[in-house]
């Protein structure tokens, strides 16, 4: 009796989600032809292994851009499609500043503040110029606070209440305005940043291959990991937090009840903003290299994140982006390089299919 | 800001007043007045100012088109959809691969061009219902990231090395990859030449009268092609034109109104809303490769053609001339492609040309430029600025603060506020009945 209500419930569960089950059954697949190739040699543990560690920094670099983009989310419920944009502002004024303190003096300053200098010459890293490198990264989270402040004032501010959708095509409009300005200013083309040779690395060995840890790669996974928690525990601990949360449920309400929203709005660009300056300022310092359009590129990783999380949950945007980094990189086990993005993206549309709530939907713990 | 408010109002009081076809021809002859006169001042000959009107028309009427479809999907039903160039490259590529010779590199079926262009269209279409289907279950700035999304997974496969060249059932394809995929001949070319698919075919009878009554006045061959084929371009817009209005007016239209109104309504009345939209979206994305096809044919199908940026390029032209009105995409479309896309180019020549700046001085850098206010010298600046670069990059620092300006200011563009609504009769008129 008991065995037949089990299996009627079982059935009753696979009518009812037949995508899910179909979604479940094609991940268990995966795993077990991951688990054959393993053990056919098809895949040696250390190349899985570097997928996984490639994986968890991506997905580290994209939780922690997708913070920010999950707050004004949650807050002003539209899009920000400027928000890869602003990303891109944070690594170039953050490796300007870099640039400048390692350099000045010795080089000259106008290929200095653009960036054309040498990086070879320059031999910024962690462990050469870490003054550069904190002067970088606090010049990143402030001036990308003040864009934003700035552009929300100009653009958003005058929009508030308006839909989505009219918000998000003015967010395109802003994305526009800003990445061509920095490529009238500094000029297209890709920039050496830092010193390969003068970055230290770590070496483990696994099974009967290796890979290698930069230093860069656990500065941006430490520093990600440490903002993220810092994140957390203002949300959470905090009036601002609890006033932003208010917000996020219900933004009529949370002005009856005296939030005083435009102040926490602000609040909210502020520290986005600045944790996305950041983001941009560690995945430069991580890559070693950044063009006018890396934030661009990375938005739609960004925002696959942060859906995948769950809009407005920070705790969402950080699964969601360990969940997206792993399953592109790992997607090289069985697609070529060539698809790792669409991969990624293919991931975000099948969640959405599957759960458009998000992993951690419904649960707006912001 | 308010004073251009009361001048866009004012224009689009004075557009109400007229009758479409009169406005369409006002705004055709005011475009082609100014680029004649531009063309003038740049000292072009004839052959130049033909080549000039050429340009414009050819890409007014792509950009027309695509708007067109766009408005189809957002302004008539309310589905946003941002993977505008997804579509347009499945369009294209399909197309491609379909009618190129097996001989070239990458190597096609060579099938006829008719049937390449019609396959591209269909392959749009399905693409376009399969794509449709989170449509069904997304709001919509969750729609516009997914349409994203697939639009880039679209043109990352196509530019792929793995279908650079691949055989399927022993039958050899290929996208080219980065490199790309050089397309059939341009169709008009069958009006002019003895062997319309050789580049090097000597012109038919036709072809060699035509050439020489254009040649005694300037206007090269090629340019003389290339006009023919942009005024069969204009009879493309206004079959498109005609085929929405008909769908827009049709019971099926009156629906996709409806749904956009309130979709709950429409589901109460007895409409399978889904069904409209997944068919509403391969209709749009149908036009939107054909529009594509259109645009390439005769050239190269690359990916470069196909970034975000096109898609956003159809949004601000649809916004200019307000969705929901077929209209008023046309309008959008024309006024889009030769002042915002093709102006600042012309402004860039005009002003090389008058002030003589950038003559083997134009300086390197921003600093370089910036550098010579000091003493009040504003020439490197001014020649930096006009580099041919920098004027690209500018072009879309412009789109992006129109695109701002309009959805702040005037979110129903020229003509938008002739959206149609979705009752038959209009319902302020009754007697009785509010004002909306």
């Amino acid at each position: 009796m008991a065995t037949n209500t089990d299996t009627n419930t079982v059935v009753a569960f696979v009518r009812g989600r037949p995508v899910v089950v179909a979604f479940g059954l094609f991940v268990a697949l995966l795993f077990a032809d991951l688990l054959r190739k393993l053990g056919t040699g098809a895949l040696t543990t250390a190349s899985l292994a570097g997928f996984l560690k490639d994986g968890t920094v991506l997905g580290l670099s994209l939780g922690l851009a997708g913070i920010g983009l999950a707050m004004t989310y949650s807050i002003l419920n539209f899009a920000n499609f400027a928000h890869g944009d602003y990303i891109t502002v944070g690594g170039v004024v953050g490796w300007i500043t870099a640039f400048l303190v390692t350099g000045l003096g010795s080089t000259e300053l106008e290929s200095l503040a653009l960036l054309t200098a040498s990086s070879r010459t320059l031999g910024i890293s962690v462990t050469t110029a870490p003054v550069a490198i904190t002067l970088g990264l606090l010049v990143s989270v402030v001036v990308t606070a003040g864009l934003a402040l700035l552009i929300d004032r100009i653009v958003f501010r005058p929009m508030r209440g308006q839909r989505g959708i009219a918000l998000l095509i003015a967010s395109v409009g802003v994305a526009l305005a800003v990445r061509y300005l920095l490529v009238f200013t500094l000029r297209t083309g890709p920039r050496g940043l830092t010193a390969g040779q003068a970055t230290p690395s770590w070496t483990l060995a696994v099974g009967s291959g290796t890979v290698t840890v930069t230093a860069h790669e656990a500065t941006l996974a430490v520093l990600a990991v440490a903002l993220m928690l810092g994140t957390h525990v203002l949300l959470r601990y905090t009036t601002f937090g609890t006033a932003m949360r208010a917000m996020a449920d219900n933004e009529d309400l949370a002005q009856v009840s005296g939030i005083p929203t435009e102040r926490v709005i602000r609040t909210t660009w502020l520290l986005g903003a600045g944790l996305t300056g950041a983001a941009g300022f560690l995945i430069a310092l991580e890559r070693g290299a950044l063009t006018m359009s890396f934030g661009w590129q990375l938005l739609l990783l960004v925002f696959a994140a942060v859906i995948l999380g769950g809009i407005g949950s920070v705790y969402g945007a950080m699964v969601g982006g360990l969940v997206i980094g792993l399953a592109s990189r790992l997607s090289l086990v069985w697609l070529p390089e060539s698809f790792i993005i669409a991969a990624a993206f293919v991931v975000m549309i099948v969640m959405l299919l599957v759960r458009p709530k998000g992993l951690l939907g419904g649960v707006t713990t912001v | 800001m308010s004073a251009l408010g009361d001048r866009a109002a004012a224009v689009s009081e004075w557009f109400d007043g007229r009758s479409d076809a009169a406005l369409l021809l006002a705004l055709a002859a005011g475009l082609y007045a100014l680029f004649t006169g531009v063309s003038l001042v740049l000292g072009y000959d004839l052959g130049g100012i033909v080549n000039t009107l050429r340009r414009i028309t050819f890409l007014s009427a792509i950009y027309a088109m695509l708007v067109l479809a766009l408005n189809l999907q957002w302004g008539y039903t309310g589905l946003f959809n941002l993977g505008v160039a997804g579509f347009m490259a499945v369009g294209v590529y399909t197309m491609g691969m379909l009618s190129t010779a097996p001989t070239t590199n990458p190597p096609g079926l060579g099938l006829p061009l008719p049937i390449g262009i019609a396959g591209g269209v269909v392959a749009a279409a399905l693409v376009g219902a399969v794509a449709s289907l989170p449509a069904l279950r997304l709001r919509g700035d969750y729609l516009a990231i997914v349409t994203l999304a697939f639009s880039e997974i679209v043109r990352l496969t196509y530019r792929s090395p793995v279908f650079e060249t691949f055989s399927v059932g022993g039958v050899a394809l290929g996208t080219g990859g980065s490199t790309g995929m050089s397309l059939p001949t341009n169709p008009i070319r069958i009006l002019f030449y003895e062997n319309p698919q050789e580049v090097t075919s000597p012109p038919s009878a036709f072809g060699e009268a035509v050439f020489g009554a254009f040649e005694g006045l300037g206007v090269r061959a090629p340019v003389v092609e290339g006009t023919a084929y942009a005024l069969v371009l204009l009879l493309f817009v206004a079959g498109v034109y005609v085929l929405l209005r008909r769908v827009g007016n049709s019971p099926f239209g009156r629906v996709l109104k409806a749904i956009r109104e309130d979709e709950t309504v429409a589901g109460a009345l007895g409409k399978d809303t889904r069904l409209f939209k997944v068919k509403v979206f391969a209709l749009g994305c149908a036009l939107m490769g054909l529009a594509a096809i259109l645009w390439r044919i005769g050239g190269i199908a690359s990916t470069e053609d196909f970034r975000p940026i096109t898609t956003f390029y159809v949004f601000v032209a649809l916004i200019i001339g307000g969705a929901g009105s077929n209209t008023g995409s046309v309008v959008g479309g024309a006024v889009f492609a030769s002042l915002l896309f093709e102006g600042p180019n012309f402004v860039r020549r005009v002003v090389t040309q008058y002030f003589e700046v950038g003559i083997g001085q134009t300086p390197n850098t921003i600093f370089e430029a910036v550098g010579p206010l000091a003493s009040l010298d504003v020439t490197p600046l001014l020649a930096y600025t006009l580099s041919d670069v920098n004027v690209s990059a500018l072009r879309l620092v412009l789109l992006g603060i129109v695109l701002i300006y309009l959805i702040q200011n005037r979110p129903e563009g020229l003509l938008g506020h002739r959206t149609e609504t979705a009752a038959s009769v209009d319902l302020g008129e009754r007697p009785g009945g509010e004002n909306r």
